[in-house]
């Protein structure tokens, strides 16, 4: 019976958090619309709603009932298989993510990440290898790339498939690799364990006290490649390539390869929040001279959530700012920066990270 | 439930699931409502205006690949740091191993980096190599 109830709370809890994130990617669309609009001196979307709000609701109702094509040189099977993967992958990772430590709502109390639990003793437990899953369920969101390049028998598709996995894989190695010096930094994989280390004011923080902000530069340009966004959108680079691997999707399908793309957005924002920027830690934490705000338990609960979201939100500007400010990479630049660049860089944070804790001058670790 | 060191992946495999069921909903969805009107120009593959010529699936340059292999060798290579990683400052407290473990990883990735300089000057990493730009499709 108590497993049941828990089972019960997981359902909600999952249905919650995922629902929330499809409603952050549908007004991060309108978000990057009414910005770009506005650094290229227009006005985004204006016309539905107030400011344009009611456009996301607009456009998904517009993608659902578009004419669903399915030409007829395609690969069936894997041509559905492609957006229905990058979509599940690109929300499966939002599960080790944690954003807050637990609220209690009439009673029960609960661990704000989905693959959290409560210990009897209040503390919470999560997945000890988090991080690895999410690096092992982003390296498959892949296949749903390259998959509807292959099986849309179009030329234009398979080209950009091919440079999209090409390039992701590269940037992959970089990637894992700016990851090591955080690992070293607090001794293990789960990302509650990494957020708990970090525990502090700015200070602590692995992108200053932990000595990690060559990593960070590392893995945000990076992630950058990985999830195909200006500069490093080749794969879908519409002056040659049309639309890249999603060429030949049209409704829904369409729209799904988006929201992946906007999910992974997202998921490299919690992943770079969480290593290198404290995770939900307030940047004054820990400071005797700030006073104390006594708060309602439950406000008191959503406060490191709201340290967090406002961390995403920065980076989801960022990636914003960047695509209006920088223009596209050449393809051999592109992979001489991941592999000769980038690559050389993680690997010299390592051996400086590892050598510096060897000599005991890392000022932040494990509790 | 709460004390089983498994628990935790049990909401990844649930959320994975219903994942895939919004995503298989939303292509369902997207099937029976979306009008259907075909044409035989309409479904021929896009390529920009012209009657495509050929299939696509055809063979590509072989430099696909290679980045391919690549990633396989450095990833395995790199599979290696994290679990160091992890226990590193545990290494470091072993009585009497002094620097142990941070020699033994710097040789580990000397070795790496010997044959990450050796792919350099081949050329493997430079995308405009002439000998190696000879596939059909460049």
């Amino acid at each position: 019976m108590e497993n049941l109830i828990t089972l019960a709370f997981l359902v909600v809890k999952i249905l919650v958090i995922t629902h929330v994130l499809l409603g952050a990617v549908a007004y991060t669309v309108w978000l990057e619309r009414k910005l770009i609009g506005r650094m290229q001196n227009r006005w985004g979307p204006t016309r539905v709603g107030p400011f344009g709000l009611l456009q996301p609701i607009a456009d998904g109702i517009k993608f659902i009932v578009k004419e669903d094509l399915l030409p007829p040189g395609v690969n069936k099977p894997l041509f559905l298989l492609a957006p229905l993967l990058a979509v599940a992958l690109g929300l499966t990772s939002l599960a080790v993510i944690p954003f807050g430590e637990s609220i209690t709502i009439a009673g029960h109390t609960e661990a704000l990440q989905i693959s959290g639990f409560m210990r009897a003793d209040g503390s919470i437990f999560d997945a000890n290898v988090g991080l690895l899953i999410i690096l092992g369920v982003t390296s498959i969101g892949v296949y749903g790339i390259a998959l509807a390049g292959w099986s849309s028998n179009s030329k234009y598709s398979l080209l950009g498939s091919l440079r999209a996995s090409a390039q992701m894989i590269s940037y992959e190695l970089a990637l894992g690799l700016s990851l090591v010096g955080v690992i070293i930094m607090s001794g293990s994989l789960s990302l509650r364990q990494i957020v708990d280390a970090q525990g502090g004011n700015i200070l602590h923080w692995n992108f200053i006290g932990g000595w990690q902000f060559v990593a960070f530069f590392v893995y945000l340009i990076a992630a950058f490649a990985e999830t195909n966004r200006i500069p490093f959108d080749l794969p879908e680079a519409e002056t040659e390539l049309v639309a890249g691997y999603h060429t030949e999707y049209s409704a829904m399908k369409f729209a799904m390869f988006f929201m992946a793309e906007y999910a992974n957005m997202f998921t490299a924002a919690c992943v770079a929040t969480l290593l290198f920027l404290g995770g939900w830690h307030s940047p004054f934490e820990g400071i005797s001279w700030i006073p104390a705000v006594p708060l309602p338990p439950i406000v008191g609960a959503l406060v490191p959530v709201f340290w967090f979201a406002l961390k995403i939100f920065f980076f989801i500007f960022f990636y914003i700012w960047v695509r209006g400010t920088l223009p596209r990479f050449r393809y051999d630049q592109l992979m001489a920066f991941g592999w000769k660049v980038l690559l050389p860089l993680a690997i010299a944070n390592i051996i400086v990270t590892s050598a510096l804790v060897a000599m005991n001058l890392a000022p932040i670790g494990p509790k | 439930m709460a004390d089983n060191q498994l628990a935790p992946y049990l909401p990844i495999l649930m959320q994975l699931l219903i994942a895939a069921g919004i995503g298989t909903g939303m292509i369902v969805l997207s099937a029976i409502l979306g009008q259907r009107k075909y044409s035989r120009m309409k479904m021929q593959a896009y390529e920009c205006g012209m009657t495509p010529t050929g299939d696509a699936q055809h063979r590509f340059s072989v430099k696909f690949y290679l980045v391919a292999m690549l990633f396989i060798l450095f990833d395995v290579e790199a599979i290696f740091l994290i679990p160091w990683a992890v226990v590193y400052r545990d290494l470091l407290k072993i009585p009497g191993a002094g620097l142990f473990g941070f020699w033994e990883m710097m040789v580990y990735i000397g070795i790496v980096l010997v044959g990450f300089f050796y792919v350099w000057k081949k050329g493997v990493l430079d995308w405009n190599t002439p000998e190696l730009s000879e596939g059909p499709n460049e």
